[in-house]
Parts: C-alpha cells; sequence; structure tokens
C-alpha cells in the first residue's frame, strides 16, 4: 500500500505531466479556456490513460519487443474512439466544445510516454497507481489554467451553466486576451516561472 | 492556413516539438521540413482512405485508429524512401522523423480536412499551408532563442517560461494577419 501512495503522490507534483515534464502540452492550452472544457478533458484523459495502462501492464509479458509501440498506439486509439463516441452520445455540448482535441489524445504524450515508461515495465496495481496520480496532476494543471483564464478572461467563473460568481467591473471590460490563444501561453509561462521562483521545480 | 490560422500559435498543435526543438536554428528547419512533407504525404492518403474506404462502408468512427496507423507506417516508409535516396536528406532529419508520428499537428490536420469537407485538392493546399506555417513558426521561434541564451531574464524565467512568454508575443504578432484573408 505504501508503494501505491508513492506513484500515485509522484504524478502530482514531482512529476506532474504538465508542469515539471512539459508533456501534452497541445490539450492542455487548447481546451483551457473554461472549466467545463477542463472537467471533460480531464475526465476524458483519466479514462484513456487508466485503462490503457491497465491493458498494457497485463499484455506486457505477451507483446513482442519490437512491435511494442504500434500495438500501444492502436489500444489507446481504440479507448480513445470509444470516449469520444460517449462524448457525443452522452454530452453533445461538450463534445463540440472539446472538438479534435478529443481524438487528439491519441497523440497524447503523456499517455503513450506512460505505457512505455511505465505500465510496460510494472504490475497491474502500480500502472493503476500511476495512471490515477498523472491524471490528478494532469487535471490540476488545466484546472489552474482554465480557472486563471476563464476568471480574467471573461471576469466570471461558471460550471456547466451554473454562475459560481462575478467579479464587478471586470465582467464588463474583461481582458479578453486571455480567452485567446496567446493568453494561453502568457499564463502558462508565467506560472512555470512562478513554480520555479516557489522552488516547487529546478530551473535549468 | 499558414499565416492566419497557424498550427502552432492559434491551434496548438504541433506543441511538444515547437518547444522541444527550437533551441537551434538549423534542427528546427530540418524538423519543419520533414513535419511538411509527412503532413502533404499523410493528407493525400487520408482523404482517398476517409472517402473511399471508411464513409461507405459507414464506419467513420474508425477513422481515429485508422489514420494513426496510416501515418505510422506512413512515416516509417518515407524514412527507408528517403535513407535509400538521399543519405545527406537523411542524416540531417534522422532523428526528426520517427518523433513525426506523435506530433499532433500531422494527425490534427488530417482531422481538419474531414472536418472541414475539403476536397481532395483543397486538403493538399490546406496541409502545404499548414506545414509551411509550422515550419516559418520553428524557425522565428529558434531564431528568437538563440539570441535569448545570451540575454539575461529574471532566474525564475530562464528557459522554457521565457520560451512561453516568447510564444505569446509572437501570437500577438501573428494577430495582426487576422482578416487578410
Amino acid at each position: 500500500m505504501h508503494f501505491f501512495g508513492k506513484n500515485f503522490v509522484k504524478g502530482i507534483i514531482r512529476s506532474n505531466p504538465t508542469f515539471i515534464l512539459l508533456l501534452g502540452l497541445c490539450p492542455t492550452l487548447a481546451v483551457s479556456t473554461s472549466l467545463d472544457n477542463a472537467v471533460g478533458m480531464t475526465a476524458a484523459f483519466l479514462f484513456v490513460l487508466l485503462v490503457s495502462n491497465i491493458i498494457i501492464s497485463l499484455l506486457r509479458n505477451y507483446v513482442p519487443d519490437r512491435v511494442r509501440i504500434p500495438v500501444f498506439i492502436v489500444i489507446i486509439a481504440s479507448l480513445v474512439t470509444i470516449v469520444d463516441l460517449m462524448l457525443q452520445g452522452f454530452v453533445p455540448a461538450l463534445s463540440k466544445s472539446l472538438g479534435m482535441y478529443i481524438p487528439l489524445i491519441v497523440v497524447n504524450c503523456i499517455i503513450l510516454g506512460r505505457a512505455e515508461a511505465f505500465a510496460s515495465k510494472n504490475g497491474v496495481s502500480d500502472s493503476i497507481a500511476d495512471a490515477l496520480g498523472m491524471s490528478v496532476g494532469f487535471g490540476l494543471a488545466i484546472f489552474v489554467i482554465s480557472f486563471i483564464r476563464q476568471l480574467l478572461g471573461t471576469g466570471a467563473l461558471d460550471l456547466f451553466g451554473r454562475s459560481l460568481f462575478t467579479i464587478p467591473g471586470l465582467s464588463d471590460n474583461p481582458v479578453s486576451i486571455f480567452m485567446l490563444p496567446m493568453g494561453a501561453f502568457f499564463v502558462i509561462g508565467t506560472l512555470l516561472a512562478l513554480f520555479r521562483w516557489m522552488g516547487v521545480s529546478k530551473g535549468e | 492556413m499558414a499565416l492566419v490560422n497557424n498550427m502552432v500559435l492559434v491551434k496548438f498543435l504541433g506543441l511538444c516539438p515547437f518547444f522541444g526543438v527550437s533551441k537551434k536554428l538549423s534542427s528546427a528547419f530540418s524538423m519543419g521540413i520533414a513535419v511538411l512533407l509527412v503532413m502533404l504525404v499523410a493528407s493525400g492518403v487520408t482523404w482517398p482512405v476517409y472517402h473511399l474506404l471508411l464513409a461507405p462502408y459507414g464506419i467513420e468512427f474508425m477513422r481515429t485508429v485508422i489514420f494513426i496507423l496510416v501515418i505510422a507506417s506512413l512515416v516509417q516508409i518515407i524514412e527507408m524512401a528517403i535513407k535509400r535516396t538521399n543519405l545527406t536528406l537523411y542524416n540531417a532529419l534522422g532523428i526528426y522523423l520517427p518523433l513525426i508520428t506523435t506530433n499532433c499537428a500531422v494527425l490534427g490536420i488530417t482531422f481538419i480536412n474531414i472536418d472541414q469537407t475539403y476536397g481532395f485538392l483543397e486538403s493538399l493546399t490546406a496541409a502545404l499551408g499548414a506545414g509551411a506555417g509550422f515550419t516559418l513558426v520553428l524557425i522565428i521561434m529558434s531564431g528568437i532563442r538563440e539570441r535569448l541564451d545570451l540575454a539575461d531574464p529574471p532566474e525564475a524565467f530562464k528557459g522554457t517560461p521565457i520560451a512561453f512568454i516568447t510564444a505569446m508575443l509572437l501570437g500577438l504578432s501573428f494577430l495582426a494577419f487576422n482578416g487578410m484573408v
């Protein structure tokens, strides 16, 4: 159980996929315009990573080394297709706003990276812990970024249509650059510098 | 496509190579050309696969799986072909080719072609534009970063953080192309 905890925690802070390893930035930056998107993306990501880690760690002794990458990619692509269809069926609005970034989870470096670096070498329970930790780390990162972008970009926060609060003054004249792609670069750059300054991560 | 809807700065595709390979001008150029090549071939192949193979049988939902397989095998074939025909080019592109399989810009452009219901020629043009835009931004970025190494930003911003801020400024200047088309 101790080991389970360690594999879980490492994904959240010490090797946070987004802030420390700088992997899988494309979906993180592209969909982090609202909290709804962040929730949807994290859920899709969690499902794909968890199931792919389980399957790959179960298969790790049967897949020949030379064809392992194509095998991993096919497994991940099938899972992504499942998620894509489920989202289209049950939450069409969310599926629309995430758009093609859902199918693009296939080429998310975090998922293939975890399959290659962890699940293909470790047992099932450790792989589950790893997947959960990485997903929480990813979710946390995308959540923080969307929070800042939505707050400053629209001057209000709302989750699934319910308004949480608005900032008087800012909501009339929002800093709309934060909703633009450039805002995402700015937010993540500043956050990275902040973490470094606080000493969470090391500089170069 | 190359300027207004730039792959990297507006659509956030291919960010990993954008930050990974943009440290040196020469490698940025090789990477850009390799991506451009693969995008073009991938669009040329996935379009008929989708419209002649998947659509008639009503299995469009399989496109994610099929496309990634097509791209992965294409990259392999292109790699072998270049190795046979042009060894200098192969040595220059070398390690970048296999990386392209997991470059979301390549898969992204094939999805865009389908979603926008482009015709065959339009798809090729879109791929050419997207690849050119990717190369352009990569080269600009690497040029800036080579200079940036000599500059003296605040301690915490050194390395990646300042690269992100640079990307933002670059994106802002590309915003000026809006409305050109």
